[in-house]
C-alpha cells in the first residue's frame, strides 16, 4: 500500500505488526492531507474484522420528554418546563408511540430523553416494563449515562441500585451519549450542568460492570481541538480494556442550527469520514463502529463503509434531537433503503439485533 | 509511470468493476495532482436561466419540462430574463447558463434576437444551447450546422453546455429519449462548434437504465472526440434524479458517483478539468468529491430549476462554496467559464 503521506506508512508498519497506535499516531491521521490513505488503512481493519459484512436493525427511537434541567449549549431538542414546545410522554402516550409499529418486525427500542425533575422513577420503570410488556421481542435500549446519574440523584439511590432496578424492569443495553467531549475545558463551556468526563467515565465502568453493554459517542465539529477527539477516543479505549462493555462507537456530528452556536458551520464531508476512520484506527478494543446516518446524510454514511464504519445503525422513525437541530436527513429509512444503501456500495447488509446477533438469515422473504 | 500510458476500454471495465473505492480514488488524486499540482479548486458564479420549459422531446428522465399548451408552460419575457441577469451581474456573477426545452415554434431569429438583446445590454458572458437545441433548431431551419452556429456567435454566443448528452449511446437514448438528437448528431455539433472556436464542456447523466459498459462507451466517445478537437473545457458526470420522472429506478448512490467520478478522471486524460455535482451529491459527497478527481465544484448556481424539479434542492452560496474548498485544504478561485482565474 502506498501513501502520499509518508506518516501513513509508519501507521501501516505498526498496525501491520499489531502494535497499538498511540496519541502521536491519532494526531498525525488527523492531521493527515491522505484522506484516502487514512481511509484505505481504516478500511483494512475493518475488512479484517467484518469483510464486507454492514450491519443495520430495526429499531424505534423513543425520545419521551424534551424538558431538560441541564440545557447544554450545543442542543437544539431541550425546553424548559414552561417553554413553548415543551412537551412530556405520559405511559399512555409512549405505549401509543409502541404499539403504533407492532406490525413490524422491530427489534429494538432506543429510548432516550432530558432530565425532567417532573418525572418520578418509577415512570422509567413503568416505561421499560411497558415496553417489554407490548414488545417482548424487542431489546429495550434505553438511558445515557446523563440520565442513570440523574435518576441516582432524583432517589438518593447509587447507580448500582438504580441500574439493577431498572434491569430488573427489563432494561437490557445503553446507548452512548452524553459523552459529547471528554475534555474538562469542553465540559466547561458547552455543557457545565451535565456531568463531565470523569463522571461520565465512570458511571458507564460501574454500568458495565453491572453486565449492562453500552454503546459510546463523541459530539464533534463545535469548539473541541483535534487533541480533545483524539483524548476522547483514547480515554473510551483505555475504559474498554478494563470492561469489555462497549458495544459500538458512534461519532456524532454536530449540528448548529437553532443551537447557542449556530455561528458555526456543519461538518464538512471530509471531517465527517476522517473522524470515521481515525476511530476505526484507534479503537481496536471496541467491535463496531457506526456511521449514523440521521447526522451525516445516508449517501455519506454509504462512503463511511469504505472508511472504517460497519454499521449504519437502523431504520428508525421519529427520531427528533438531531433534526431540531436542523438535520435535513429523511427521519427514517426503510429496510429495503437500507439494504439498498449497503449493497449498491459493494458491501454486504446484515440484519442484527442490539447485540449483533444476525436476525432474518434464511428468511429472505422478510426484506 | 504507469499512468502515462493510455487506459483502454477493457482496463478501465476492470477497474470499474474490480478496484477498490479509495485506491481508484487514490489513483485519480494522483492524476488531478499532476494536472492541477497548485491545490486550487475552482467555481464559477453563475445563474441557470430555463428561457423556456416547454419541450416537444418528453424524455423519460426529465420532470422540468411541459408540452406546448400545458397550463404550466412558459417562454421568458424579456424584463423576467434583464432582471435574472442584472441579479447575477450584481452577486459578481460572470456567466449565465442559458438552455431551454426544444421549443417547436421558436425560429433562428428568436435565438439570435435574445443574445443581441443580452448582449447589447449586460457584460455577461453567454453558456447556452445545449446540443439537442442546436441541433433541432439547424434541421428545422434547414441550415447546416456550421451555419446555424456561426449566426448563433456572431449573435453573441459565447459557448456551449455539455447538456444533452445523457448517455452516447443509441440504444439507450431510444429507450429515455427518442425524440432527442441521437448521439452521433450530439458529437457532431460539439465537433463542429469546436471547429468553429466555440468551445463547450461535456456531460454524463447516469444511473437510469445503461449498463457499465455504455457509461464506459460514452466516455471513450468524449475522449475520441477531443482527441481530434481539444474543444472541451470539462466533464461532468452526474447521477439521474429519479423523483417526478417516468423512469422507476433507485437513485444512483453516492458511492457509485464516485466510483464513476474517479473512473472518468483516468480516462479522460486529455480533459483539463473534472466537475464536482454539489446539485446532485450534495454538499458533503461533493467535497469528498475534490478527492475523487475532481477540481472545480461548479456553479454557485444562484438559480437552478431542472434538478430541483426531480426532487433535489441542496442550495451552496459563496461563502458555503469557499468553506467546503478551503476546509478539504485546496485554495478557492472563482474563475470563468473557461476555468482561467477571476
Amino acid at each position: 500500500m502506498r501513501f502520499t503521506d509518508p506518516s501513513l506508512s509508519k501507521i501501516h508498519e505498526k498496525l501491520l505488526r499489531g502494535r497499538r497506535l498511540g496519541f502521536e499516531d491519532g494526531m498525525s491521521l488527523y492531521r493527515s492531507d491522505d484522506l484516502l490513505g487514512v481511509g484505505r488503512l481504516a478500511g483494512l481493519v475493518r475488512e479484517e474484522k467484518f469483510g464486507r459484512d454492514t450491519y443495520f436493525v430495526r429499531n424505534q427511537h423513543l425520545n419521551y420528554t424534551n424538558m431538560c434541567v441541564n440545557r447544554c449549549v450545543f442542543c437544539a431538542f431541550s425546553r424548559d418546563r414552561d417553554e413553548e414546545g415543551a412537551y412530556v410522554f405520559d405511559l399512555r402516550t409512549a405505549e401509543e408511540q409502541i404499539r403504533s409499529r407492532l406490525h413490524e418486525p422491530i427489534s429494538e427500542i432506543h429510548i432516550v430523553g432530558g432530565l425532567n425533575p417532573s418525572l418520578p422513577f418509577s415512570y422509567y420503570f413503568d416505561l421499560i416494563q411497558m415496553v417489554k410488556h407490548i414488545r417482548p421481542e424487542a431489546t429495550v435500549k434505553a438511558f445515557t449515562a446523563v440520565e442513570i446519574e440523574f435518576f441516582s440523584r432524583l432517589t438518593g439511590r447509587s447507580i448500582e441500585e438504580v441500574v439493577r432496578e431498572l434491569k430488573r424492569a427489563g432494561l437490557e443495553m445503553m446507548p452512548g451519549g452524553g459523552a459529547e467531549i471528554l475534555s474538562e475545558r469542553v465540559h466547561r463551556k458547552l455543557y457545565p450542568k451535565k456531568i463531565g468526563p470523569v463522571q461520565w467515565l465512570n458511571v458507564i465502568r460501574t454500568i458495565h460492570g453491572l453486565g449492562i453493554p453500552t454503546n459510546a459517542t463523541m459530539l464533534y465539529g463545535h469548539i473541541e481541538s483535534l487533541e480533545e477527539r483524539v483524548t476522547h477516543l483514547l480515554s473510551l479505549r483505555s475504559l474498554q480494556d478494563d470492561t469489555k462493555g462497549f458495544t459500538a462507537f458512534i461519532p456524532l456530528a454536530f449540528h448548529p442550527e437553532n443551537t447557542r452556536l449556530s455561528h458555526l458551520k456543519t461538518t464538512g464531508g471530509m471531517e465527517d469520514l476522517k473522524t470515521l476512520a481515525v476511530s476505526r484506527l484507534l479503537l481496536d478494543n471496541i467491535p463496531h463502529i457506526k456511521a449514523y446516518w440521521v447526522m451525516i446524510s445516508p449517501a455519506l454514511a454509504q462512503v463511511a463503509l469504505s472508511f472504517g464504519a460497519d454499521d449504519l445503525d437502523g431504520t428508525i422513525v421519529e427520531e427528533k434531537i438531531s433534526h431540531m437541530a436542523g438535520a435535513r436527513t429523511p427521519k427514517g429509512m426503510s429496510v429495503g433503503e437500507i439494504r439498498h444503501l449497503i449493497s449498491s456500495a459493494g458491501f454486504r447488509p446484515v440484519e442484527r439485533d442490539s447485540f449483533y446477533n444476525i436476525v432474518g438469515e434464511g428468511c429472505k422473504h422478510g426484506a | 509511470m504507469e499512468h502515462k500510458t493510455r487506459m483502454d476500454f477493457q482496463e478501465a471495465l476492470d477497474l470499474y468493476q474490480d478496484e477498490d473505492l479509495l485506491s481508484l480514488g487514490a489513483m485519480a488524486d494522483l492524476v488531478r495532482q499532476e494536472l492541477h499540482p497548485d491545490k486550487t479548486v475552482t467555481y464559477v458564479v453563475d445563474r441557470n436561466i430555463n428561457y423556456t420549459n416547454i419541450c416537444g422531446s418528453g424524455c423519460r428522465f426529465c420532470a422540468f419540462f411541459r408540452p406546448p399548451g400545458h397550463e404550466e408552460a412558459y417562454l421568458i419575457s424579456q424584463e423576467e430574463l434583464s432582471q435574472k441577469i442584472q441579479e447575477t451581474l450584481n452577486l459578481g456573477g460572470t456567466q449565465i447558463l442559458l438552455q431551454g426545452g426544444i421549443h417547436p415554434d421558436l425560429r433562428l431569429d428568436y435565438y439570435t434576437e435574445l443574445l443581441r438583446f443580452i448582449k447589447t445590454n449586460f457584460p455577461i458572458h453567454v453558456h447556452g444551447f445545449s446540443p439537442p437545441e442546436i441541433h433541432y433548431l439547424a434541421r428545422k431551419e434547414g441550415r447546416s450546422l456550421h451555419d446555424t452556429l456561426e449566426n448563433l456567435m456572431e449573435a453573441g454566443l459565447g459557448s456551449i453546455p455539455g447538456g444533452g448528452a445523457e448517455i452516447l449511446v443509441d440504444r439507450v437514448r431510444k429507450e429515455v429519449s427518442p425524440n432527442k438528437c441521437t448521439a452521433g448528431e450530439w458529437l457532431a455539433v460539439m465537433e463542429t462548434a469546436h471547429g468553429l472556436g466555440l468551445r463547450s464542456t461535456a456531460t454524463m447523466m447516469f444511473g437510469h437504465v445503461e449498463s457499465i459498459e455504455e457509461r464506459l462507451d460514452h466516455l471513450f466517445r468524449i475522449r475520441n472526440l477531443q482527441d481530434r478537437t481539444g474543444g472541451f473545457t470539462a466533464f461532468i458526470p452526474w447521477t439521474f434524479q429519479p423523483e417526478n420522472t417516468r423512469i422507476n429506478v433507485p437513485k444512483a448512490s453516492s458511492a457509485e458517483y464516485l466510483r464513476l467520478l474517479a473512473l472518468s478522471r483516468l480516462v479522460l486524460d486529455n480533459i483539463p478539468n473534472l466537475q464536482a455535482s454539489w446539485v446532485t451529491q450534495g454538499p458533503k459527497i461533493a467535497q469528498v468529491a475534490l478527492k475523487f478527481g475532481a477540481n472545480d465544484l461548479g456553479s454557485t448556481m444562484i438559480e437552478e430549476n431542472v434538478v430541483a424539479a426531480a426532487g433535489v434542492t441542496f442550495r451552496l452560496n459563496r461563502e458555503d462554496m469557499i468553506r467546503i474548498i478551503e476546509t478539504a485544504g485546496f485554495q478557492a478561485q472563482q474563475r470563468d467559464t473557461f476555468y482561467r482565474p477571476i
